[in-house]
């Protein structure tokens, strides 16, 4: 199940969802909120997402992973809009056979989804200001030195 | 001829809007629309080297031909999860 949404993610929900007699393996990954950055305190988090994008890669990563591992379900939920901290931003559930196919299938997911899905956060720090994150993009919006 | 994108994240507060229409030949590549964005909106001059495009829902690559389309979208490096 590939799904965006503006909801808190039913992870429970989402698990259940991908069990099977076929799986030995049922591997979570929750994205939450973190409170500390580089020394730097985050109150809260937006997302900002091209929807029809993003799930049309997301599909592409769990046929990506199908193809790599045994993969019997696979669930992704990623949410947008505005998140306080311990929020789950993104939960990935992966059931294989075994356990080191759901690990690394679970793994692959999640990292993939990290540097093609078109979603974005931006940082509300606790000074007050915002900050779009855009890696490989300095503070000042321009590419470091290389 | 018109061509028509959407802009996300940085990108889109940077332009101060959400989609952009811009007159591009029907050769225009990725290359050249970036050109053109950084002439359309010079604020986006610092970000323009690291904006992806993309044609529908696919990554464009800098040869891609965009002119005259209708589903572009340019948006800076992504930071889900």
């Amino acid at each position: 199940m590939i799904q965006l949404t503006h909801d808190t993610i039913d992870y429970t929900a989402l698990t259940e969802s991908i069990r099977s007699n076929q799986a030995g393996a049922v591997v979570l990954f929750l994205g939450t909120v973190r409170e500390m950055t580089a020394g730097r305190q985050t109150v809260a988090l937006d997302y900002d997402g091209f929807p029809e994008m993003a799930e049309a890669k997301l599909r592409e990563l769990e046929a990506e992973a199908r193809s790599r591992w045994p993969v019997i379900e696979a669930g992704i939920v990623h949410r947008l809009g505005h998140l306080e901290l311990g929020d789950i931003s993104v939960a990935v559930a992966v059931s294989c056979p075994h356990r080191h196919q759901a690990f690394d299938a679970g793994r692959y997911l999640i990292d993939r989804l990290k540097e093609v899905v078109p979603i974005w956060k931006k940082e509300n720090w606790s000074d007050g200001s915002t900050e779009w994150v855009h890696p490989g993009v300095d503070n000042n919006g321009t590419q470091p030195q290389i | 001829m018109k061509t028509k994108l959407k802009l996300f994240a940085k990108a889109r507060d940077l332009v101060g809007a959400a989609e952009l229409e811009l007159d591009l030949p029907e050769s225009a590549t990725v290359a050249d629309l970036r050109i053109a964005l950084g002439e359309h909106s010079p604020a986006l001059q610092p970000l323009l080297a690291s904006l992806l495009v993309a044609v529908g829902t696919d990554y464009a690559s800098p040869t891609t031909r965009i002119g005259g389309r209708q589903d572009l979208a340019v948006f800076p490096p992504v930071s889900g999860g």
